[in-house]
């Protein structure tokens, strides 16, 4: 018996009551999105139960969206059950202003890491994270560089005309 | 006696390294000159290279140390992995801000007199990396002798620096590391 997306669907919408929405498959890969507080419960539920299997956390990160108020920030779980070879895509949205997740770290180790990557880029802070420092930037960095309100371009170079270098 | 190497420059046949001596006095077995020139003749052909290669600049120095442009010619034949025992750092590539004080200790680690040559883009200027994560040119924490523009630069370009890093050398007054105004420079990158 292979597992389909509309298998994972109707379980989740049983199991959460309506509170797993807005269900999309783009590229085939099925994608959906749950209130911040439940994701524990939901990335739980999906490794627990003995037909999901979602064992695998593959990637984790964040996308900015400043113009959605109040849910500026996406956070992305891409699981995968390596026994049936079905991956599916998780998010929860959170507000800028009060970016609280809570930490993966105990359900999957890889998010250990990930975690701390989304932080130093997106400033998502984990609750429970044991160690949620800056992975990748200097120590000394003091914004979150992948934030849209920061442009890429190293602001300290002076020696570049911005008009001519295509600079913002 | 160094060997010409006159073949790619065209109409240029006076190559710094075929010139004769220094000024002095010469006779019958003898020849008398200043301290100054005969330590900067020793010093300038027995530099010991540090290459703090990160990227590609790194791969054209590893040309440039093979046989077909033999970067031992110019007495550079030992390049060195410990600062301790260099006078040259070269700094070839891409420094990013995390590698800053990395390179910052290397270069306090080394013994005074010290040079130091950046080659390539973005060693000297970050290059085309305009980004967040990359120190945009070295000479924001160390202070730096010869720049080498291209990206990468050919190996006779390499060669080309480190000549102009043997003018210097050469050049270079015993007295010039007390100096007030190199003790001042070294003041603005905070190095005592």
């Amino acid at each position: 018996m292979t597992l389909t997306n509309e298998t994972i669907k109707q379980r989740l919408i049983e199991k959460f009551e309506g509170q797993v929405v807005n269900f999309d498959e783009p590229y085939g890969m099925l994608t959906f999105e749950a209130p911040k507080e439940l994701n524990l419960k939901v990335l739980q539920y999906l490794y627990d139960d003995n037909e999901l299997k979602f064992r695998f956390l593959t990637d984790l990160q964040a996308v900015h969206y400043p113009h959605q108020e109040g849910r500026e920030l996406a956070v992305v779980y891409h699981l995968h059950n390596l026994v049936d070879n079905v991956r599916i895509r998780f998010k929860v949205f959170t507000n800028i202003l009060q970016p609280d997740i809570f930490t993966a770290t105990n359900l999957f180790a890889a998010a250990n890491w990930m975690e701390r990557e989304t932080y130093d880029y997106f400033g998502v802070n984990f609750k429970g994270h044991p160690n949620l420092i800056r992975i990748l930037n200097v120590e000394e960095m003091d914004y979150f560089p992948m934030r849209k309100e920061f442009p890429l371009e190293e602001q300290t170079r002076v020696d570049k005309d911005d008009e001519m270098f295509g600079r913002s | 006696m160094a060997r010409p190497v006159q073949y790619n420059l065209s109409g240029e046949n006076n190559v710094k390294l075929v010139t004769e001596g220094p000024e002095g006095h010469s006779g019958e077995g003898f020849f008398a000159t200043s301290l100054d020139k005969v330590v900067g003749l020793a010093r300038k052909n027995s530099i010991w290279p540090l290459p703090f290669a990160t990227s590609c600049c790194g791969i054209e120095f590893m040309a440039t140390m093979g046989s077909h442009y033999d970067f031992a010619r110019f007495g550079a034949e030992r390049v060195g992995f410990s600062p301790r025992q260099c006078d040259l750092l070269m700094v070839m590539g891409t420094i990013a801000k995390k590698m800053g004080p990395v390179v910052k200790q290397v270069y306090l680690q080394m013994a005074e007199p010290r040079w130091v040559l950046a080659m390539g883009a973005c060693a000297s200027s970050g290059g085309i990396f305009d980004s967040y994560s990359v120190l945009q040119g070295i000479d924001q924490i160390i202070p730096v002798d010869v720049y080498i523009p291209g990206c990468p630069p050919r190996p006779e370009a390499v060669l080309d620096g480190f000549m102009k890093i043997q003018d210097l050398v050469g050049k270079e007054s015993l007295r010039r590391r007390n100096g007030d105004r190199y003790k001042e420079l070294m003041g603005s990158y905070g190095i005592q």
